[in-house]
């Protein structure tokens, strides 16, 4: 199924809930754990983000990406990684991110301005957050290349959106992964808008996935709000990957609730009949959570519970995050070089006298 | 010890580092089969295969970017890239990325690769393939930049620049590829970064240059020996970080300096380096610092490229105006 190029969306689970005949065969071979979690990271994910909006709002962070609407493709994509493989994110990665195993005070962190928060902890696979479009995607290659010339078998991934496929660097690295034929997953989360362009304005094609055609490598688009379908389809990207069968480009169709940063007005350039439909209607959470309740693994009460845990780990990480001792200023030259140079050990010397006046 | 030329010997260098240290990894364009359009990777591909000396697609950003991803994964690659005036697709990967990202991970991801750059004129060379825009990169924080202007130096500066725990651009002035032979040490040794070399020793003025300016500086001094003028000609290797001791101790000696370069004069390292003249030297400074530099124009093409780049007779013309002020 991968190996075909698709303009059609994959999907195995409706927005109502129900599972297709090939969704019904992928449910029989998750064990419960599984089926849980799913549901479990996407509740996570999304009080996560909503509690990030009100920080903002009050000034505890600054500005941040909102990432509402997108749990679906970040965490059945995510889960289906291991920890010996690495993940290049974008800046809106947040789930990604602490599936991947970077605690939330690191997440909060970064978005309080710290770059501590970039830093993953020993043995997490994921980079920081690429903020400049698409340069992530040759990093990725990279990785992945390395996989191959150790001859190891853990694949890499890019994450990003569908206004990176315009980018050069998209198209650098999707060429250097086709010819080197190197174990890397370039997941796009097409959530139809960069800031407010549409994708209609990105690119002549029609989708992303079919862009993979001229690397002569697989591209394949799925709806992005089906859990279980982007996990499956990673996990078959996954797979061709550790089995040296090269990369493959997954487009997850989307959206996203709210506005690109907490620093934009998302009515001005979306309609909002647009923005109803998926909201709505398509909403990724809401389907699954239909769907568990339909078989029988979620009660309303274990679902209030959760929520509850969610609320509390929240709490937690951002009273972590917040008590955080605050770097000196001399942290500015902790990490520049190896060594500091002569030159930079002068103007270290200049600040911390500076603020031993004050 | 053998005479070669320069590119011989960055080629030995880079064999080296290739025997001593299974993570190095050539990769650019034309560097595999072709041994690299000046012969810098000649023979290596045959010597060590193709997934260590690797013709890559014509992608600058490609290269370094995924050169990036390299590193994280293990590997200490050494880039190519063709010419200076090629490496402007990269520069958001080296800006953007190479040079943070020590800083970005807390030190646990260093970007330690090289760059290698052939530049600046002299050669003849088609429109394009002559810059000299070390200030970009001096500029930025985070990397290392060397040039070399000897053969020996430039083997010894390569394998310092393989072992560096940062990001280094390494100029190569193509000029001097194969105008100079010299005796290079056969094993490895390496010339640390950051530390000037001084050419000639002098009471008399200070001349600093760098890469291709320094054998044209060396003549002007040669010429005002024999008129009793002693240059002391410092070629600085390390365009980041400077050799500040150095620089600033001549000054202090001599009174009166002149700064060659071939990058256009507005911005020119020769400009950070009047500064630090000032900040540290002023008293002591018997003539203004002087500049002899590219013009502030478009690095022009072939048939004016002797107008446009300082000779032996503009620096020599500038020691004069100096040592008479």
């Amino acid at each position: 199924m991968i190996e075909q190029l698709r303009r059609d969306c994959i999907r195995h689970l409706s927005p109502d809930g129900t599972l297709t005949e090939t969704g019904k065969e992928i449910w029989n071979r998750l064990d419960r754990d599984r089926k849980k979690n799913f549901f479990q990271w996407m509740t996570l994910v999304r009080h996560f983000d909503r509690r990030m909006i009100l920080l903002q709002r009050q000034g505890r962070i600054g500005t941040y990406a909102p990432l509402e609407g997108q749990e679906a493709a970040q965490v059945g994509s995510a889960l289906a990684l291991q920890r010996k493989d690495w993940i290049f994110p974008s800046y809106r990665e947040h789930g990604v991110a602490m599936i991947a195993g970077m605690p939330l005070s690191q997440i909060l962190l970064y978005w309080m301005g710290r770059v501590e928060g970039c830093k993953a902890p020993e043995g997490v696979r994921i980079f920081p957050p690429s903020v400049p479009i698409a340069t992530q995607i040759p990093h990725a290659v990279g990785a992945a290349w390395g996989f191959k010339l150790k001859k190891e078998d853990g694949v890499a991934v890019a994450y990003f959106g569908d206004g990176a496929t315009s980018e050069g660097d998209f198209h650098e690295a999707c060429n250097f992964a086709g010819v080197f034929q190197v174990p890397v997953i370039l997941f796009c989360q097409n959530n139809g808008y960069a800031i407010s362009v549409p994708f209609s304005r990105q690119s002549a094609s029609k989708t992303v996935a079919e862009k993979a055609k001229s690397y002569d490598f697989p591209g394949i688009r799925v709806d992005g709000n089906d859990v279980l379908a982007v996990y499956d389809v990673m996990l078959q990207a996954i797979e061709r990957a550790r089995a040296r069968k090269g990369p493959t480009l997954i487009e997850a169709v989307t959206y996203r609730k709210g506005p690109h940063t907490t620093a934009d007005d998302a009515t001005r350039y979306r309609p909002q009949a647009e923005v109803n439909e998926w909201v709505h209607q398509k909403d990724p959470l809401l389907r699954y959570t239909r769907l568990l309740k339909n078989e029988g693994l979620l009660t309303g009460k274990e679902e209030k519970e959760w929520e509850q845990t969610c609320k509390e780990k929240l709490d937690l990480a951002i009273i972590e995050a917040e008590k955080f001792p605050p770097a000196p200023p001399e942290h500015l030259f902790a990490h520049v070089y190896g060594n500091l140079p002569s030159n930079e050990r002068k103007q270290r010397q200049e600040l911390v006298q500076k603020r031993d006046r004050v | 010890m053998k005479e070669i030329t320069m590119v011989q010997a960055i080629c030995d260098g880079l064999r080296l580092a290739l025997e001593s240290d299974s993570r190095v990894l050539i990769l650019g364009e034309d560097v595999g089969k072709n041994g690299g359009v000046f012969r810098a990777t000649d023979g290596l591909w045959e010597k060590f295969g193709d997934e260590r000396v690797i013709d890559t697609p014509l992608a600058e950003s490609g290269i370094v970017g995924t050169s990036i991803g390299l590193t994280v994964n293990g590997f200490r690659p050494i880039a190519e890239v063709q010419f200076m005036g090629f490496i402007y697709p990269a520069v958001e990967q080296i800006v953007s990325h190479a040079a943070r990202l020590r800083t970005r991970t807390q030190g646990a991801y260093p970007a330690s690769l090289v760059v290698r750059i052939p530049y600046g004129g002299g050669i003849r060379a088609p429109e394009l393939h002559c810059d000299s825009t070390e200030s970009l990169f001096v500029h930025v924080p985070g990397l290392k930049v060397v040039t070399p202007s000897t053969p020996r130096e430039a083997k010894g500066l390569l394998l310092a620049a393989v072992q560096d725990p940062d990001p280094v651009l390494f100029l190569e002035p193509m000029q001097l590829y194969r105008s100079i032979k010299e005796e290079v040490p056969e094993g490895w040794f390496e010339i640390p970064i950051g530390q000037a070399r001084k050419v000639l020793d002098g009471e008399d003025i200070t001349l600093i240059s760098w890469g291709t300016m320094v054998p044209v500086a060396e003549k002007a001094a040669r010429e005002w020996e024999k008129k009793g003028v002693f240059c002391d000609l410092i070629d600085l290797r390390s365009l980041s970080p400077l050799d500040e001791e150095t620089i600033i101790a001549s000054a202090k000696k001599t009174g009166r300096v002149v700064i060659v370069h071939e990058a256009p004069r507005t911005l020119g390292l020769g400009a950070e380096l009047t500064a630090l003249i000032n900040e540290h030297a002023f008293l002591y400074l018997e003539a203004p610092v002087a500049r002899v530099t590219g013009y502030d124009v478009p690095v022009p093409m072939f048939a004016l490229e002797d107008d446009f780049r300082p000779d032996v007779q503009r620096v020599s013309e500038s020691i004069r105006q100096v040592v008479s002020f």
